[in-house]
């Protein structure tokens, strides 16, 4: 019944949404205000239908209701209960369905904290977003619904795939399409401002927290999903350039881009068209993520067994998403007035060139990740492209960005001086160089080019800093009013410091971790010892052990460094009966400079000597790359945090000084 | 600086970025690009050993050997027209199975492939849509029996 009743919920989501997508924009173009104000309790409704939809499903998955096909193809009722829940999400109907709630709270979330919106704005951004909805609702009740039944029940169901019951995973898919799905209001607010005709600062004030909120997810998700990689599937790898990840990948890169190209139209009236531009492009990849992952065009270690009639309506849905929406820049992006003028070197022209190189790499991705598709639909034959291509492509675009990272913020708006900027940078620039021969007297035996990523990880770190000292005139006045200078930073600003420091933590991890990765495969009999960069591993035996829904053969491996002790691991291999698949257990030790990263594998073909296959990985530097999405992260939430940014304060008209929100909007 | 001036300027770095860019591409394409074949291509198109390659089909019911003391696994990979002894040295992925579809990606070397990869996936219902049109073309692919694992809605 509770099942029933949330099929029905999803069915009157539509309804709710076709009113609120038709309506207020109707509204907005006849000036009705009647009609318009109907958005927000529309947008409302459509949310709380469809958390009872998704709710019901829960319950669903929660009681084990076996004669739901969803719950039986994809639970089992000895599965960990937080599994059983997060299994709603980790197949492709229940994924789905928290991909339009989310859709719908953010909606609401915007129809409930926009009180400043001008009504005809708000009613145009809500119609759009709805619109959006509608297209996800009729995918979802056409070609994959969560709620058929089967009839008769199964005693038990299929379970969820092993690999899947993990807890990073768990949370991978929630924060994903909060990213996702969050880059659709910046894209409804795009189509709207289009439609009006008009983007200023205001505009840009208003969309900037929601492509904050979702650049923040975004990133979090797709930290989440290489964590994850990294430590369960056993690869000892964090980053495959596979296209699911791509598909991930492709939106972060455009949604930075919009993230730093809508400050300009923020602080500067600048770069208008190309905002709008970016908007729309993220959002698309977002698009065009979803149906790489859920049409099975591409071979990927994910795919979601698939179905052509999914492809092509999400392929359809695509093409109206996209071509309506660039037909409409094409018709109204010519009239957006363009701002104010500025040189090729100041703030803007740094900010453009940031953009421009993150598009690049966002379309040499997009061509990698595609070209497969390409070349086979004109039958030049079946082509893989991997990770070669992209690292020979995408190493190159980033490098000058990051350089140009630490330079940009330091150049003024409008009209910069590069020499001025470039002498506020010599402790970087001696920093880089002293990292730079530092790293190549330790590892006189690696890549050249570690010790230059080295180098330019320190550049940006050092010049991020550098800006804060500049910012604070440190030692040019007195400590004291540098205290103060500093206490009065705005949080954005704190944001982009953060953010970019982090950043460099990133770099330096990738280079690392990239570069000097040790790897040793082996049969290993107990007691037997194998040296792996430094580090002595020796295997002491395995057991069988029981989970609470697999069994598994757990290895010991005491690990010691010139003698002394470090720690003992115990990866697993565990069997899962109900799926009838086995799942490795990767054991790691992290530790500052490195993880000591150690597998077990499937028993020697002798058995008589109980050996085992083992897998040990050396990850140098592996923590940093976590660590510094981390603070990348942290920065986006500080600069939010900004109450020039608190949802919905900003009006459009700058009477009130900067910093005191009107009234009635402090909640 | 003009307007029109200005935006010149930035058209011109548009220009240079994408044209490195694309030119950066096409290297890396030229180095990079991996093909997928079949046993029956492999065979056919006498590949060079340092060509790299990608060979996908059916893993052959008990033909996977482990060699006692190594990490070395021996099986043949088949479009069940032509078989492919492959050489693999590691662990192999969690859902490889025996009758199952794989890819792997390696190079020749006097008749066996040396594979240096070989792919998982996370559904063992999935079968790879290379792996498939492999089967099709072989005329082996038995249609209801994939609809009723895969792609019935779950």
């Amino acid at each position: 019944m509770i099942v029933e009743a949330g099929h029905f919920a999803l069915i009157l989501a539509v309804v709710f949404a076709l009113i609120q997508g038709t309506l207020p924009l109707i509204g907005a173009h006849r000036n009705n205000a009647t009609w318009m104000a109907l958005s927000v309790p529309t947008a409302v409704a459509q949310f709380i239908l469809v958390a009872i939809s998704f709710a019901a499903l829960t319950y669903a998955y929660v009681t084990s209701d076996f004669s739901v096909y969803n719950v039986a193809a994809n639970s089992h009722s000895a599965k960990p209960m937080i599994y059983k829940i997060s299994g709603v999400w980790a197949n492709h109907e229940g994924s789905m369905l928290l991909w339009v709630m989310i859709l719908a709270l953010f909606g609401s979330a915007v129809a409930v904290f926009g009180r400043n919106l001008p009504p005809t704005l708000k009613a145009r951004v809500l119609g759009v977003q709805a619109l959006i909805s509608v297209g996800f609702y009729l995918f979802i009740l056409f070609t994959s619904n969560p709620f058929e039944r089967l009839l008769p029940a199964p005693i038990d169901g299929r379970g969820l795939n092993p690999l899947l019951q993990d807890p990073g995973l768990a949370m991978h898919p929630p924060f994903l399409y909060l990213g996702y799905v969050g880059f659709s209001i910046a894209f409804s607010f795009a189509i709207a401002a289009l439609i009006e005709g008009r983007v200023d600062a205001a505009w840009a004030r208003w969309v900037r927290p929601w492509t904050l909120v979702a650049w923040v997810s975004l990133t979090l998700g797709i930290a989440l999903g290489s964590w994850w990689a990294y430590y369960e599937l056993g690869w000892g790898g964090w980053w495959f350039w596979d296209p699911v990840e791509n598909a991930s990948f492709m939106p972060w890169l455009a949604g930075t881009a919009l993230l730093h190209s809508s400050v300009v139209v923020e602080k500067r009236n600048a770069l208008k068209g190309w905002t709008i531009f970016l908007a729309i492009v993220t959002f698309s990849l977002s698009l065009l993520g979803a149906f790489l992952v859920r049409s099975g065009v591409l071979t990927s270690v994910h795919a979601f067994a698939s179905d052509p009639a999914r492809g092509v309506f999400i392929l359809g849905l695509l093409v109206v998403v996209i071509g309506g929406s660039f037909t409409l820049f094409a018709i109204r992006g010519p009239a957006l007035k363009s701002g104010s003028l500025f040189r090729p070197i100041s703030r803007e022209g740094a900010l453009l060139l940031n953009n421009l190189l993150m598009t690049t790499g966002a379309a040499a991705v997009l061509l990698g990740t595609l070209y497969p598709l390409f070349l086979d639909a004109v039958g030049g034959g079946k082509v893989s492209v991997g990770p070669p291509f992209f690292n020979a492509v995408f190493i190159p675009l980033m490098t000058p960005m990051i350089a140009a990272m630490a330079i940009g913020s330091l150049l003024a708006w409008k009209r910069g001086d590069l020499a001025q900027a470039m002498g506020r940078l010599w402790t970087a620039l001696a920093a880089a160089g002293a990292v730079v021969l530092l790293v190549w007297w330790i590892v006189a035996d690696g890549p050249v080019l570690a010790a230059l990523g080295m180098g330019l990880a320190a550049w940006l770190f050092v010049g991020t800093v550098a800006e804060l000292t500049v910012r604070i005139r440190l030692f040019r006045v007195p400590v004291g009013e540098s205290l103060r200078r500093l206490s009065r930073i705005p949080r954005a600003t704190w944001g982009m410091t953060v953010a970019h420091a982090g950043m460099a933590v990133v770099v330096a991890g990738m280079v690392g971790a990239g570069n000097w990765k040790v790897e040793s495969i082996q049969v290993m009999t107990p007691g037997e010892t194998v040296t792996v960069a430094g580090y002595d591993y020796t295997f002491r035996g395995a057991t069988e052990v029981q989970g609470p829904n697999y069994t598994a053969t757990r290895g010991t491996f005491d690990i010691s460094r010139e003698g002394r002790r470090v720690t003992t691991l115990y990866p697993e291999n565990r069997n899962y009966p109900v799926e009838k698949r086995p799942s490795t257990e990767a054991a790691i030790l992290t530790t500052f400079w490195a993880d000591l990263y150690v597998v077990i594998g499937d028993p020697d073909k002798n058995t008589a000597t109980g050996g085992y296959v083992t897998r040990i990985y050396h990850n140098p530097m592996i923590a940093w790359i976590w660590a510094g999405i981390l603070i990348m992260v942290s920065g986006g939430l500080v600069s939010l945090s900004d109450r020039r940014h608190r949802v919905g304060a900003p009006t459009r008209h700058r009477a009130a000084p900067i910093g005191a929100a009107p009234a009635g909007v402090r909640e | 600086m003009k307007r029109k001036h200005k935006r010149l300027t930035f058209v011109v770095i548009a220009m240079v970025l994408l044209a490195s860019a694309a030119g950066l591409a096409l290297v890396a394409f030229e180095d990079n690009i991996v093909f997928f074949y079949s046993p029956t291509d492999v065979l056919t198109k006498n590949l060079s050993p340092d060509r790299r390659v990608r060979l996908g089909g059916l893993v052959e019911e008990g033909s996977v050997e482990k060699t006692a003391g190594s990490t070395v696994i021996l099986f043949r990979v088949t479009d069940l027209q032509n078989t492919i002894p492959v050489s693999y040295e590691g662990l192999l992925p969690d859902l490889f199975r025996e009758g199952q579809g794989v890819i792997t990606e390696g190079v020749m070397v006097g008749g066996v492939f040396q594979a240096s990869e070989v792919l998982a996936k996370h559904d063992e219902n999935y079968m790879p849509p290379e792996v498939a049109e492999i089967l099709k073309e072989s005329g082996q692919w038995e249609e209801q029996d994939n609809q009723e694992q895969g792609d019935k809605p779950k």
